[in-house]
């Protein structure tokens, strides 16, 4: 029996979707119009005014809003409400350039929480459940936001944040915990590190796991559902649009479902930026339907993934989207396979590497070649020579199995990874095309 | 019963090699006896000083990766069959030879000095010494 959080919703019809969608979009434009100066004069340019919104039939006709509008009204210009009703503000990491801030009225963090806790009852939690949120707690919306949705299911909730291993599987062992919410790294790390304490599935109660925030593939899920006897649940979102639970998966595992009546997802060519057809592959842009303190209108994700709005066996009517594959302006084409940046930075931290890599790409005999330099660091080393060796060749395993295709893995000296204004130039592409 | 040694990692690529000992020389190093190893595009380079802690001070300070591990050395007559018998004393107590590497005797001519890296340095010790074999310690390393 498939269990939902806010069933009515979750199994209604598209029609019904559909026009709550267009009911609150609606609403949404004119509070952009009236309330943020910076939307209105976005919408002005392009010769649209509220007036030509009646539905999401005319959303296409909406400016979009990148990464870089966010930088530029940084830190309010895109405040929706006067800072003296919001309550919350989280941040992006900044890695890419400057941080983003989001802000949340009480009404945000209470339609983010719902969002997540329907992702925890999609995964099997209901109010007899332990959930141990090891995501970090902070500025970060990992903690924050499976912290929000495990208390409204009812979860007993074990904020341990990210860190200190061994007193998170203490905690899982001592405490029940049956949900596990992480990012899939430190999920394979603990299972790593309960492989190495000797325990196996059946020495914790977990059950099941909720990990997203970064890449992760289909091999790394089974590797860590096997170690952990539980199952996998991917789960998806952006601080810019109130963090994790935009999107999340349910027991079918083939896609997340977008919680559809806070957001509109729409799949567009990332050149072009024309909308294209449903099941066609291109960059994820969202739409925020009901957000007051930090609205987004046709948001681009980057995200290159597809939807699909076939029928799902849980009964969830929601469109789901694939497990994105990466940021559209850094894939690389390796031998006809699509490359992440970030996958091959999945790999080393899962291995316990840090993130100090340079991707070197060429070609000999018209074959590409791809060559993954990373930086030697005092811990990973040791004078036993086939231990180093073991060590790289569980690199170009970890690469080989995330990205479908066979990676040479150098060791490197430390710090002579070019870095240009302190940032690491990731990728050297020096094929002649 | 045991002498320090150190192990640095280096790029296999031309000139790494000398840029360790082009260090060493600015800070006055003397080195007793090295070994290299190679493995795909890395190698370990292993090596006796006549001051660890120095070295390792100077190493570390200009961004080389580094370990210290504990090793045995003697000290042989150098004619044939010398190496033999210390071989000979570690297979009778199942010692493990991780890998070894050899130096003639600095001043002293007439002798070879045989660095081993085993799993047991004190079990290594013990039998060398229980068989008459001379066990070379870090001050007379330093001190040569």
């Amino acid at each position: 029996m498939e269990r939902y959080f806010q069933k009515e919703i979750e199994t209604a019809s598209r029609d019904e979707i559909e026009s709550l969608q267009s009911r609150l979009l609606v609403k949404q434009v004119q509070h952009v119009w009236n309330d943020v100066p910076y939307y209105r004069r976005k919408m002005e340019d392009k010769g649209v005014t509220p007036d030509d919104i009646k539905g999401i039939e005319d959303l296409h006709k909406l400016p979009f809003v990148s990464k870089a509008d966010l930088r530029e009204s940084y830190p309010y210009g895109l405040l929706g409400k006067p800072l003296k009703d919001c309550v919350r503000i989280h941040s992006t990491s900044g890695t890419t350039g400057k941080r983003v801030m989001a802000f949340y009225t009480q009404h945000d963090l209470d339609l983010w929480s719902d969002c997540t806790a329907r992702a925890i009852v999609a995964a099997g939690g209901t109010d007899e459940d332990v959930c141990q949120v090891s995501y970090g707690y902070g500025l970060f919306t990992g903690g924050a936001g499976l912290d929000g949705g495990s208390h409204k299911v009812g979860c007993l909730t074990i904020p341990t944040s990210s860190g200190n291993t061994q007193r998170q599987i203490m905690f899982i062992k001592d405490l029940n915990a049956t949900i596990l919410c992480c990012t899939p790294s430190y999920a394979a790390y603990l299972a790593e590190s309960m492989k190495e304490m000797d325990m196996g599935p059946d020495d914790i109660p977990l059950k099941a796991g909720i990990f997203g925030a970064e890449a992760w593939s289909e091999s790394m899920r089974r590797d860590i559902e096997k170690t952990m006897g539980i199952k996998a649940y991917d789960i998806y979102g952006l601080t810019e649009l109130s963090g994790p639970g935009v999107s999340f998966e349910c027991s079918a595992q083939t896609g997340m479902h977008i919680n559809e009546d806070h957001f509109i997802a729409e799949i567009i060519d990332p050149d072009t930026g024309e909308v294209l057809p449903a099941g066609s592959e291109g960059e994820l842009v969202f739409t925020s339907l009901d957000k007051e303190a930090f609205p987004l209108l046709r948001y681009r994700t980057r995200d290159i993934c597809t939807l699909s709005y076939e029928k799902c066996s849980c009964g969830r009517t929601f469109v789901k989207m694939s497990k994105p594959r990466g940021r559209s302006d850094d894939m690389l084409i390796i031998r006809g396979v699509n490359v992440f940046p970030s996958q091959i930075e999945t790999v080393l931290l899962n291995k316990g590497y840090p993130a100090n890599y340079q991707i070197i790409v060429g070609r000999e005999n018209s074959t590409d070649t791809l060559d993954v330099h990373v930086e030697m660091t005092p811990e990973m080393f040791t004078d036993n020579l086939g231990e180093i060796e073991e060590r790289q060749k569980a690199l170009v395993d970890g690469l080989k199995s995330m990205l479908g295709i066979k990676a040479k893995v150098t060791l490197v000296a430390p710090k002579s990874i070019v870095r240009s204004e302190g940032k690491a130039v990731r990728v050297i592409d020096n094929r002649k095309i | 019963m045991s002498i320090k040694q150190i192990s640095v990692f280096l790029e296999n690529k031309p000139g790494t090699l000398e840029t360790m000992t082009q260090l060493l020389a600015d800070n006055q190093i003397d080195m007793r006896a090295m070994s290299l190893a190679e493995a795909e595009g890395f190698g370990i380079v292993r090596f006796i000083v006549d001051d660890i802690y120095e070295t390792l001070t100077v190493l570390k300070d200009a961004d080389f990766i580094c370990k210290m591990t504990n090793v045995v050395a003697v000290s042989i007559p150098d004619e044939p069959g010398g190496l033999n018998s210390v071989l000979g004393v570690f297979r009778k107590a199942g010692v493990n030879i991780d890998y070894m590497y050899a130096f003639l005797g600095g001043r002293n001519i007439n002798h070879a000095y045989m660095i081993f890296k085993v799993a047991d340095v004190e079990t290594a010790s013990d039998v060398l010494r229980k068989a008459g074999i001379r066990i070379v310690e870090q001050e007379e390393i330093s001190a040569l």
